[in-house]
């Protein structure tokens, strides 16, 4: 029988993952984006497990607008970066700090 | 093992490879393949949860928009991947620390996680034999339409914002100039001349 914990498991592992691949991808600023949904996905997996398990619908409702959120955040991130990659040519993030004072 | 069993674990490990394989492949494209496979799965363990609705938009959001931008941007910027690649053996030590840290610290909560006094009350519980739809559209369109709104408005500040960025107006080409073209009048556009016959211009 598949019970809550086996969820939250793999919604775990999926945000360690998703940590993971924010360390490992220093410079590539894709990828890091890329970690960053992985992250949101473990989260509404959460939500949903528990949401289900608990039979209360509100945790389904918060994970749409989880999903907005992350769309929004993955068009304005991918926005930046390509306005980023013309301005510098590349998308290597260790220059970012170029705007220091 | 029931058919839901199975389902579940195989769409946990091919959720948990592709997240894997996301973050350490080589090729970009590669990774965004393999973000649709980890989405597409995560799909299929929240319909074994009976969440139909929120598995069908996530195919739609992630899958049909967010990983195709993302497919789009890989594609569309020319960038040399494997240099920056290269120094990625360099972070696998402290990557890994990290993660492992942060599983023993999510074990820890877990081992002692209890539901808490108001969790089981069951805020909005299905009723009958509601479908998972139509329950949804009843709490988003009436307790939560305040939220509903302003997630509406985040896309639309995105949209703008993302359109701001990138839109280019580049002074360098020919362009279309459509009032000109209307304000031409033959008068100015052609001239007549009276040629004699046998003589040119």
């Amino acid at each position: 029988m598949i019970g809550i914990e086996h969820y939250l498991t793999v919604a775990a592992a999926l945000f360690v993952i998703g940590i993971f691949g924010l360390f490992l991808n220093r410079k590539n600023v894709i990828i890091l984006l890329m970690s960053i949904e992985l992250m949101l996905l473990a989260v509404n997996i959460n939500f949903v497990a528990f949401s289900a398990f608990l039979d209360d619908l509100v945790g389904q409702v918060f994970t749409l607008f989880v999903l907005t959120v992350a769309a929004a955040e993955a068009a304005i991130g991918l926005a930046i970066l390509v306005c980023f990659f013309r301005n510098r040519g590349t998308i290597d993030v260790e220059n970012v700090n170029v705007m220091k004072g | 093992m029931s058919v839901l069993t199975i389902a579940f674990y195989a769409f946990a490990i091919s959720t948990i490879a592709g997240g894997l394989f996301t973050v350490i492949g080589r090729n970009p494209v590669h990774s965004v393949l393999w973000l649709i496979l980890a989405f597409l799965s995560s799909a299929g363990l929240f319909v074994t949860l009976g969440a139909e609705f929120v598995a069908m938009l996530l195919i739609i959001v992630y899958v049909g928009a967010v990983a195709v931008l993302f497919l789009f941007v890989v594609m569309m910027l020319d960038v040399d991947f494997a240099e920056l690649k290269a120094e990625m053996a360099k972070y696998v030590p402290i990557a890994l620390l990290i993660g492992t840290v942060l599983l023993m610290q999510l074990a820890l909560a877990f081992g002692a996680w209890e539901y808490g006094d108001g969790a089981l009350e069951r805020v909005a519980a299905r009723q009958g034999d509601q479908q998972n739809t139509a329950a949804l559209g009843l709490l988003i369109y009436d307790k939560y339409i305040m939220l509903f709104q302003l997630s509406g408005l985040i896309l639309l500040v995105a949209m703008i914002g993302a359109i701001v960025l990138t839109l280019r107006h580049r002074q360098d080409i020919k362009r279309q100039d459509v009032v000109a073209q209307m304000m031409r009048d033959p008068a100015k556009a052609m001239e007549l001349k009276d040629i004699k016959s046998g003589q040119g211009l």
